[in-house]
């Protein structure tokens, strides 16, 4: 309980040091909801197992670290994967880097447009006390608008934490919008260095219009010291679609929660995920899945891998509100232990209150299959490629919802380089 | 080619092989026929190397190496083969990346270079007309969704595409109808030559019509128990197991 409170008080006490200096601090309508996200988190304070939602990730650790702000951009520019798509949008240390971005139309710094983005910015937030810890705290993040009937392509999001021989910490705020019938594919990606121990906590407000379809490949490839607690919170109006898929392959503990709000009729939204957990690592996906509105299907699929001594969470919970008649939901949820040490805790929950409803769940833990194995081995494939053929072929499922090319190649990267690093 | 000498192993402590002596030269196919339960898919395991087998005793040799001490993938590198009596599906690993998978892993291993994706499809291409199968085939995750004769089909393409030296069939025409026999057997016959060995692990003798053994071997209660020309396979289908062995 102790610790709990240390790590809420450094961050409150970094607020209290900072506000006046944080973007729009004498903005007023800014001020005022950084002093409530402030009042949120300090009664909430980082969240303890005892809450219901944090039983299975401890923050006790990070709330003994102490994180400081980031300093500086560093002096030279950290080496970043090749350009995929037309557009990108490079953070460091969560600030915006313009010599290493190149902005779509639409598209500007938070830190830049703050001030254009009153009403819009907390719109979404709800009560939580990582987003609180956000508000409190952002002080850049991606403000981008594809306006209506645009097809805006690809888009890359990267977020890249340098080794500052402290720990920092960096809140980014995303506001993300599309006007109706908007097309557009963000591959978002996290990178750290390797010795580098720091916090990323982001909170993407996404707002999708009506028949609009966004689709958001997230891709977590934190440094091995490095944290990640992040908060997607998104609105699908009539007809539009909301793709989320999120690849956890770093960090020594990283929370995804996402929460979607399907909020017209025949709104859709596909969740999918693999989690690659190895040796000291902690990977938490939290989904919260809100059918607000008719004829709604709603599709989830995780997968979770886990090496060494390793821990992995997976919590979905589908809401169906008493308006949300005819609405088709689907979640799934399957780990594969690779060993003895790793553990996997799953919890799906349905709350359904319409009558008219199909939604269906499941959950497997399994390890590899001997008899599939040997049969790879038989064929002359060395044990090592054999296993990963095995995991690969067990993440497919999810990975295959993931249509876009430039996505795909970002993906099977990321997984293949995971493999190679951490084989077992 | 293979030769083993006095081969015991167990399972979970219970004796299965128990002393089994048996020369495969090169160039020749070998029967090794036997009722239920008599060790004949445990002799495959154990030459093919699957875990979960103790052996306690004896030798078994490939070309003169130790087979006992390779793992599975340096023994199908060394050229043995084993076609599966269940062939396992891999739901998600398709089936033409598994057998190029599995080509270049035993090329490399042998020193060979591997081969490209466009050597690769004319190469099984014409093995899979040669066997008289589909080409979506290949399209397909391995052995998911196939037919009994599907899947030993299956195994026999790998095998027309790995070129093995000695190939264990271990009860491959069980599930068969007669055109699939016929292709199975097509299969391994087109193998055969100085350089290729078989030993056919059957039950019954229909198989050994399409295929012509040049040794039969009985295999009851964990040992050889008598060993004869391809006359033996029919006396045995006439006479029944008990009866011969006697």
């Amino acid at each position: 309980m102790n610790t709990m409170v240390t790590g809420a008080a450094s961050f409150l006490g970094r607020f209290e040091g900072l506000r006046e200096r944080l973007p729009g601090g004498r903005t007023p309508w800014v001020a005022k909801l950084r002093a409530e996200a402030a009042e949120s988190f300090r009664a909430q304070g980082l969240p303890g197992r005892r809450i219901e939602a944090w039983h299975y990730t401890d923050l006790g650790v990070l709330a003994q670290l102490g994180f400081t702000e980031a300093l500086t951009l560093a002096d030279e520019a950290p080496a970043l994967p090749p350009t995929r798509a037309a557009h990108r949008a490079v953070f460091v240390d969560g600030r915006f880097a313009p010599a290493l971005s190149l902005l779509p139309p639409g598209a500007a710094p938070l830190s830049e447009a703050l001030e254009a983005t009153e009403g819009r910015l907390g719109a979404l937030a709800q009560n939580l006390p990582i987003v609180a810890l956000n508000t409190m705290l952002f002080e850049d993040g991606l403000v981008l608008d594809v306006p209506a009937g645009v097809d805006a392509g690809e888009m890359e999001l990267l977020s890249f934490a340098t080794h500052a021989g402290r720990a920092i910490a960096f809140h980014p705020r995303h506001l993300i919008r599309l006007g109706e019938g908007a097309k557009l594919t963000l591959i978002d990606t996290s990178l750290g260095e390797a010795e580098a121990t720091y916090l990323h906590n982001p909170v993407y407000e996404i707002a999708v219009a009506e028949g609009a379809t966004l689709s958001h490949i997230r891709i977590q490839r934190e440094g091995r010291a490095g944290f990640q607690l992040s908060t997607v919170l998104a609105t699908v109006q009539a007809g539009g679609t909301y793709d989320n898929f999120t690849l956890n392959a770093g960090g020594r503990l990283v929370r995804n929660e996402i929460h979607v709000a399907l909020q017209g009729p025949k709104a859709a939204c596909h969740m999918n995920g693999a989690q690659l957990v190895a040796e000291g690592q902690h990977a938490d996906t939290t989904t919260f899945l809100d059918h607000a509105a008719p004829d709604c299907p709603s599709r989830q699929t995780y997968k979770t891998v886990l090496a060494g001594r390793s821990r992995g969470v997976f919590q979905g919970k589908i809401l169906v509100r008493q308006a949300a008649q005819r609405t088709d939901g689907y979640q799934m949820n399957q780990a594969l232990l690779l060993s003895d040490d790793a553990e996997i805790n799953a919890k799906p929950q349905l709350e359904i209150y319409a009558d008219d409803v199909k939604c269906s769940h499941g959950a497997t833990v399994g390890a590899l299959d001997e008899a599939q194995l040997f049969y790879l081995r038989a064929r002359g494939i060395p044990a090592s490629i054999a296993r990963a053929m095995l995991v690969e072929a067990f993440l497919t499922e999810a990975i295959e919802g993931v249509t876009n090319p430039l996505a795909q190649e970002a993906l099977s990267e990321a997984i293949s380089g995971w493999w190679q690093k951490e084989a077992v | 080619m293979l030769k083993i000498e006095n081969l015991t192993a167990e399972i979970d402590g219970k004796e299965i092989l128990k002393g089994i002596t048996l020369e495969v030269p090169a160039g020749e196919v070998h029967a090794i026929m036997g009722p239920n339960g008599s060790g004949k898919s445990t002799l495959s395991y154990v030459l093919s190397g699957r875990e979960g087998y103790e052996i306690t005793g004896g030798t078994a040799t490939f070309n003169g190496i130790d087979l006992l001490a390779m793992e599975p993938e340096e023994r199908a590198a060394a050229g043995v083969f084993l076609a599966f009596q269940y062939p396992v599906e891999l739901p998600g690993v398709g089936n033409a990346n598994f057998l190029r998978t599995a080509l270049n892993a035993i090329r490399r291993a042998r020193g060979e270079v591997e081969v490209d994706a466009m050597q690769f499809l004319k190469l099984s291409r014409a093995k899979i007309k040669a066997l008289q199968m589909s080409e979506d085939m290949l399209k397909r995750n391995v052995n998911v969704g196939f037919s009994g004769g599907e899947k030993k089909r299956n195994e026999v393409l790998q095998m027309a595409m790995l070129e093995p030296k000695l190939a264990i069939l271990d009860e491959t025409d069980s599930g068969l109808d007669i055109d699939a026999l016929k292709v199975v057997a097509d299969g391994v016959n087109a193998m055969r030559g100085p350089e290729f060995s078989a030993l056919v692990i059957t039950h019954y003798q229909r198989l050994l019509d399409h295929i012509t053994p040049d040794r039969v071997h009985v295999l009851m209660g964990g040992r050889i128990v008598k060993t004869g020309g391809p006359e033996l396979a029919l006396e045995l289908e006439a006479e029944g197991y008990a009866k011969v062995a006697a």
